[in-house]
Order: structure tokens, then C-alpha cells, then sequence
């Protein structure tokens, strides 16, 4: 009893807490377990940096996390919390109204594709305001011109389409349509990886400042691990559909544990010291047809006995390994 | 690099403009993208250079122009002496046997209705390597090169049944079948993964030092190019705006733009996430009407009332074979 009040309490401040979340697509050469038993917590005022390499289905978790599955899902459960409320029992039509756009927003890679091509920006960044709140466009249009300031656009951009726009400016639009709303959460999927460095320092920056200012809760899902640690406070590893490690971003980005986080960030180039840059053999397995086991120990250096087994899960809270190395004898 | 003599020169670039005219309505001039601006650089033998700049700074246009894709507007390109823009027809294949290029996307550089073979056969029959037997050697060897073994494994393979990283080796392999002197590579690991992109970076280094290719490297990414490159050259907005040798560069940038670009650079480091970092404002300048003075003096925060934007600044020697071209240091 005094346990399951302890939980209770521990969701409740949580902005978003996400337990055992399955996502299995359905193709002809079999099940592609691209979101397999994921779980982790996001408090308020986090950012939470997805880290992973092409194919090992961190744009999957985002689009469970949305909901937004497409038509050969195969299978989708687990549980989604958003601060108090479970999403995944509502209906698509409640969650329609209730969730999507309103508590969580998303910025999309391509900010070129993400916007529609024939209409003003303008137009788009109330859209949410106007279709779902079923705000008066004028009123609507002041909050924008808000948002806008906000995020560093000119206020004569919002009568312009997206064509006009330069990468950077596209990228901050697709900010304020994501902000408009003030959601609980706002998901950001690669949300620098087209741009210039220059451009990518100053969504940084800009992020950096409405975290901080307005106390949002981010997710971060990306490859590039030297900008993530531009906004992290947490970071968790995803390999072959899995989460391997979650850690502070103090942590990790001084002493990685896993042995796949270990050479992933010994693979990232540095532009001074004299450390010899690493890369790992082989590549990541297929999503289908997973072998049981450790999904990294083909690839593994320090791969023994044990992991031809499927490793638990070790430490405490937030911080935790999926490592036979980090397993002490004594648990066993 | 003061040792090396005008013998060893490679490649010689002098004064290269590369202008693409505007058209008003499908005729008439309406001015010109200067995408390529007074460049001057020389290659030498066995080098390894990398030209580093962000989108729309020319940096693509200099490379094609390099291959011979598009002509120069003024200037010249000369490869071994001889002046590029002057080439026949018959030259030209000459020229673009001895100039390797591996693209930035793999994907799209190989034709994904040929096998492996056919891929790497095709240079060398458009060459005239008549002998099948010799053919086949060379590609077998070329594929044990770039170390997509066992070859037997590979050789009968379409693109898509390759990863990322096996492609580019495949874009890499056709680059140098041809045992071509010079490479130039355009972001060749941008569209890899992190722990992909350092061993395609591996491959690259060992076979310059071993077949004493001269490189052109292209990238936006200043970390990368440290274990790759002898020298640097940054470009901004057409031109060259700071040459010099690598470790010089990241350990003393001169130029108020390399300096920018350094410093937004990230590293991993979880104290990013507690500073906001100093970066000019506004964006690159048009190509088609550019600034007068330095490219760079509406951005520059250290800029000198009255010459920055009126007069280009020359280049600069601030010892070391380092070059800088910024009025801070005349």
C-alpha cells in the first residue's frame, strides 16, 4: 500500500513517465522490434537526449510517444503517463483533442519539409491555436507575433511562406508552432542535424534560453552527441530498439558506462587534445529476428559467458545500465 | 611547407572566379552568383588539404570547377602544368582519370541497378583496360583495399544490400581504381554515422599515405578535420579567408570568423548545457551582391569603422605559413 502511494507520488512529478513501451512494425520479412521494452521518466524542466545511431529506433520511440503509428504497427502497448493522465487508454479522438499539440509538441528533422509549402508561416504557427482551441485568428495572430519575438523571428517574417525562409529562420518557426500551445513537453527529433554550425550554436542558444526561462521539458532525440551535450541534463543510450543506459549528463559525458556508450563517445572527433579517435566493428543487428542476448556483444570487446543472455537492468532510479559488467555477483 | 618547391605543385588555383549568371526572364542578364570569388591556392604533391566553410559559401562550386564541371570566369585551374579550362576533349578524359571524387552521398553517387563489379568495372573499361582478367584483378584488388572482405562476399552485390559505411568504401574504391593521383572528397563522411564516419576517415588517411595521394577535402565539420588534413583553408562567402597548417589553426585562429566557427563547434561536454556561446549574428552575405570590403565586416564584431567596409582586405602573413585575410592583422 505504502508502496504503490510512494509511486503515485513519484509520477505526479513526473512531466512525462513511459513504462515497458512496445512498438512492433509488421513487413514481410518478419517483425521489426523497433521499440522494445523502453522505459524512462522525464521531470520537469529536463531535457532528456535520446542518443542512438541511424536504425535503432529512436524515431520510432517518437512516434509512440506521439502516437503517430503508421499502418503495418503490429503491436503497441505499454504506459504512457503524462504527468497524471494515462495516454495510451484514451481513444484516438480524445487523445486527438486532449494531447496531441496541446501537452506535447514536436519539432520535426527537416524543418523545409515540415512546414507546408503554400501557406504563410504565420498562418501555420496558429493553426494549432485556431483549429484546436478555436481561438479568433486575430487573437491568435497576436500570440504568434509573441512567439516569434520569442524565438528570434523577425515579426515581418509571419506574412511570409517557407521558401522565403533560410534554414535557421525555418527551424525557429517550427519552434514557435511547437511553443504556442505551451505544452508540458516538446519533443525535438534531430531538430539541428540539416544546418550550418553557426545556425545550429543558435538554436542551441535559443533552447538553452527557453528551458531556462520558461521552464520547458525536452526530448532530444539525435545522433550527434557532441551538440546534445549543448542542452542535456540526462542522457539515455538506444541500441537495436532497447535502451542500454540512462545517466546525468555530468556523468556521462565524462564516464559512460555501457561499453557501447564507452565507444560511441570515443568515436566522436575533438577539435584539440591527441586522443586516438575509436570506431566499433560490424555493424548494429537487424531489428528482426533478434537474437537473445545481449544485443551489442557481437560487437562487443569485452564480451564474456554471460552475454549470450539477456542482461538486467542495474542501478537505481534514473541512472541505470543494461551491462552484465555492472551485474555484482552477489545479486546473482 | 616552405621546403616543398614549385616542382611538387599538384594543383595550382590563381585567381579563380566561378560566376553563374541570373537570368531574367529565360533571357537577359539580371547579374551573377559570385559563388567562387579570387581564390588562390596551391596543392602539393602528397598533400592533404581541407576546405572548410558552411552551405552557400562555394566551397561545392570550387570542387566542381576543380573537376572540370564547370568553367571558370576567370582565372585558371592548373593540374601538372597544364591549364584545365584549355583541355580537349581527349584531355579531359586524361584529367578525369588521374582525379578521384568520392561524393557526399553514397547512395545517390553509385547506380543502384549495377552490381558491385559492374560499378568498379566501368572506369576501367571507359579507360580502355581491354584485358578481362586484368579487370577483374584490379577490382579485387581495389575491394581487399578498401577492405570490403572477403571480396567474393561483395563483388555480386547491389548497393542497397550494403550499409551506409560499405557504400562510401564502394564510392572510395571507384575514386582510386584508376590509381588517380588526386581525391577530392566532398563531406565524404556527413551522411555516415558517428561510429562509422572515423573508420571511412581511417580508410581515407591510409590510403594517402599509402598510394601518396594528393587530397582535397571538403567539409562544414572543423573536427574532423584534424586527423585528416596537413592544412586548412576556411572560406567564407567565395573566398579564402584563412589559410594555414591544422594545428596552427585550431590552436590559434586569427580570422574573427574562424574564431566563430571554432567556438561553435561543440565538443561533449556536459558543461555546454549551462553557457550560452557567442555567435555573430545575421547570416552569410548574397552572392549576388556582396558586400564592399571584407564579406565578413557586417557580422564582425571587431570590425574597423571606415576600411573593413570599404576596402578588401589583402592577405596576411602572421609567420608560420599562416595567412589570414583581415585588416586586424595588416
Amino acid at each position: 500500500m505504502i508502496n504503490n502511494k510512494e509511486n503515485a507520488n513519484k509520477i505526479n512529478k513526473n512531466v512525462l513517465s513511459i513504462k515497458n513501451l512496445y512498438l512492433y512494425f509488421k513487413t514481410h520479412a518478419g517483425n521489426v522490434n523497433a521499440v522494445d521494452n523502453v522505459s524512462f521518466d522525464l521531470k520537469k524542466n529536463e531535457a532528456v537526449v535520446v542518443l542512438g545511431e541511424s536504425g535503432c529506433g529512436k524515431s520510432s520511440l517518437v512516434k509512440a510517444i506521439l502516437r503517430i503509428l503508421p499502418r503495418n504497427t503490429s503491436r503497441y502497448d505499454g504506459k504512457i503517463y503524462l504527468g497524471e493522465d494515462e495516454t495510451m487508454c484514451m481513444s484516438e479522438e480524445e487523445y486527438r483533442k486532449k494531447i496531441r499539440w496541446k501537452r506535447m509538441s514536436l519539432v520535426s528533422q527537416a524543418a523545409m519539409t515540415s512546414l507546408n509549402p503554400v501557406l504563410k508561416v504565420g498562418s501555420q504557427v496558429i493553426e494549432p491555436l485556431v483549429i484546436g482551441q478555436k481561438m479568433p485568428k486575430d487573437k491568435a495572430l497576436d500570440i504568434a507575433k509573441e512567439m516569434f519575438q520569442n524565438v528570434g523571428v523577425p515579426l515581418d517574417f509571419i506574412g511570409r511562406y517557407a521558401f522565403e525562409l533560410s534554414g535557421g529562420m525555418r527551424q525557429r518557426v517550427a519552434i514557435a508552432m511547437a511553443l504556442i500551445t505551451s505544452p508540458d513537453l516538446v519533443i525535438l527529433d534531430e531538430p539541428t542535424s540539416a544546418l550550418d554550425v553557426l545556425t545550429q550554436c543558435n538554436i542551441m542558444n535559443l533552447l538553452k534560453r527557453i528551458k531556462k526561462e520558461q521552464d520547458a521539458s525536452f526530448i532530444l532525440v539525435t545522433h550527434d552527441i557532441a551538440t546534445s551535450s549543448e542542452l542535456a541534463t540526462r542522457v539515455v543510450v538506444m541500441y537495436a530498439g532497447e535502451i542500454i543506459e540512462s545517466c546525468d549528463a555530468d556523468a556521462f559525458f565524462t564516464r559512460p558506462m555501457h561499453p557501447y556508450s564507452q565507444k560511441l563517445m570515443a568515436s566522436v572527433p575533438k577539435l584539440h587534445g591527441k586522443d586516438e579517435l575509436e570506431f566499433i566493428e560490424g555493424k548494429p543487428p537487424s531489428l528482426i529476428g533478434l537474437k537473445p542476448g545481449c544485443r551489442f556483444a557481437p560487437r562487443c570487446e569485452k564480451r564474456h559467458g554471460n552475454c549470450s543472455q539477456m542482461p538486467p537492468v542495474t542501478g537505481n532510479g534514473d541512472n541505470f545500465v543494461k551491462c552484465w559488467l555492472y551485474v555484482s555477483s552477489k545479486g546473482e | 611547407m616552405e621546403n616543398k618547391t614549385e616542382k611538387d605543385v599538384v594543383l595550382s588555383v590563381k585567381d579563380l572566379r566561378v560566376w553563374f549568371e541570373l537570368k531574367k526572364f529565360g533571357f537577359g542578364s539580371s547579374g551573377f552568383v559570385r559563388a567562387v570569388d579570387g581564390v588562390n591556392f596551391d596543392l602539393h604533391n602528397r598533400e592533404s588539404i581541407a576546405i572548410v566553410g558552411e552551405s552557400g559559401c562555394g566551397k561545392t562550386s570550387l570542387m566542381k570547377t576543380i573537376l572540370g564541371l564547370y568553367k571558370p570566369r576567370e582565372g585558371s585551374i592548373t593540374y601538372l602544368n597544364k591549364n584545365i579550362s584549355k583541355f580537349q576533349k581527349s584531355d579531359l578524359k586524361w584529367y578525369s582519370s588521374q582525379v578521384g571524387y568520392v561524393q557526399q552521398d553514397p547512395f545517390d553517387a553509385i547506380a543502384p541497378f549495377m552490381s558491385i563489379r559492374k560499378i568498379l568495372e566501368e572506369p576501367l573499361i571507359i579507360n580502355g583496360v581491354k584485358n578481362k582478367k586484368e579487370r577483374e584483378d584490379r577490382i579485387r584488388n581495389v575491394l581487399d583495399e578498401v577492405r570490403l572482405t572477403p571480396v567474393d562476399d561483395f563483388i555480386e552485390k547491389y548497393p542497397h544490400m550494403l550499409s551506409g559505411g560499405q557504400q562510401q568504401r564502394v564510392v572510395i574504391a571507384r575514386a582510386i581504381i584508376l590509381q588517380q593521383h588526386l581525391l577530392v572528397a566532398d563531406e565524404p563522411v556527413s551522411m555516415l554515422d558517428a561510429s562509422v564516419r572515423v573508420e571511412v576517415l581511417r580508410l581515407l588517411e591510409k590510403l594517402q599515405e599509402k598510394y601518396g595521394l594528393a587530397v582535397i577535402y571538403i567539409t562544414h565539420d572543423l573536427s574532423t578535420v584534424r586527423y585528416f588534413s596537413e592544412r586548412i583553408f576556411v572560406m567564407y562567402a567565395g573566398r579564402l579567408v584563412e589559410k594555414a597548417p591544422v594545428d596552427d589553426l585550431l590552436a590559434n585562429p586569427k580570422h574573427p570568423y574562424t574564431i566563430a566557427l571554432l567556438t561553435a563547434t561543440s565538443e561533449p561536454d556536459a558543461a555546454n548545457a549551462k553557457v550560452y556561446k557567442e555567435i555573430p549574428p545575421g547570416e552569410p552575405p548574397s552572392l549576388v551582391h556582396p558586400p564592399p570590403g571584407c564579406r565578413y565586416h557586417e557580422r564582425c564584431s571587431k570590425k574597423i569603422e571606415g576600411l573593413c567596409d570599404v576596402k578588401e582586405p589583402s592577405e596576411f602573413d602572421v609567420g608560420n605559413n599562416h595567412l589570414v585575410s583581415c585588416w586586424l592583422y595588416k
